[in-house]
């Protein structure tokens, strides 16, 4: 197996681009799937750590494992929901450009 | 350095091009959605090498084959085949400040990319792990009630992205 700071290193630098897409992008669609970037980023930080510590107290734990499933499925909810709102958004000013999205501004 | 050792450097570094891929595309969203589909299945293939089948197979399904399928939907359902201007001005602050980020991030990957004797992954894994069985096993007896929960969330969702892309009747 890989030393797991390799493992975390890659967790980082996917982590990383993914906060620079967030930051960076004005289209909305590239900002979510920053975000889905970072939560693979994650991901891959739980089945590393997983992979560390296989055996608890004798038995085996895959609690790492689960918790990527769980975190799964949240990220699919999470884009379904936020698709929802670029679509509300799209109708209502014909654009997915995020610097429009200002009215509360100061 | 064993073959699974070789192959997670293999895909980890197609997993890096992959997300480069989908950032630096100014001028189509779908070719950074295929760049995203990539970087998926590669992270799908590292956990692969890191011994969870299950959550492998699940990534490259619902990752590869679900999210980045609706986020083309989406983008062809609204025929987005608008480019963004290249970088003005105020871009170039963003850009420095994701600069920055990435600088602190480096910094952060040498205090990581220490020692590797320090922490010693063991060598032999119980039977079956990572397999479905034993993944089936931890979800239906430890995590029942996380599993009820997500699927709560999981019905949340649905509703609410039905009421907001729905069209307005009258």
């Amino acid at each position: 197996m890989v030393p797991i700071q390799h493992v975390i290193a890659l967790s980082v630098i996917l982590f990383g681009l993914g906060v620079i897409g967030v930051a960076m992008r004005r289209n909305i669609i590239v900002i979510l799937m920053s975000i889905e970037l970072m939560l693979n980023a994650a991901n891959l930080a739980f089945v590393g750590f997983n992979r560390m510590w296989p055996v608890s107290d004798g038995a085996p734990a895959l609690d790492g494992q689960v918790f990527v499933l769980i975190v799964i499925t949240v990220a699919a909810s999470e884009v379904a929901v936020g698709l929802g709102i670029l679509l509300s958004m799209f109708r209502n000013r014909d654009s997915v450009n995020v610097e429009e999205v200002n009215l509360l501004k100061w | 350095m064993t073959a699974q050792a070789v192959l997670f450097y293999v895909f980890g570094i197609l997993a890096v091009v992959g997300a480069l891929g989908m950032l630096l595309n100014f001028r189509n969203i779908v070719a950074s959605a295929m760049s995203l589909v990539v970087t998926m299945v590669a992270l799908g293939a590292v956990y692969v090498t890191l011994e969870a089948y299950l959550v492998a197979a699940i990534q490259i399904m619902v990752y590869g084959g679900a999210i980045v399928v609706l986020f083309l939907f989406v983008v062809m359902l609204l025929n987005l085949s608008i480019d963004e201007l290249p970088p003005g001005g105020q871009r170039f602050i963003k850009f420095a400040v994701g600069l920055g980020g990435l600088l602190i991030l480096v910094r952060v990957l040498r205090a990581i990319l220490g020692d590797p004797s320090a922490f010693a992954a063991p060598e032999t894994l119980p039977d079956g792990y990572g397999g479905y069985a034993q993944l089936g096993v931890a979800l239906y007896t430890d995590y029942v009630l996380l599993v009820e929960i997500a699927s709560l969330l999981l019905l949340a969702a649905i509703v609410g992205a039905l009421i907001l892309a729905k069209r307005k009747i009258g």
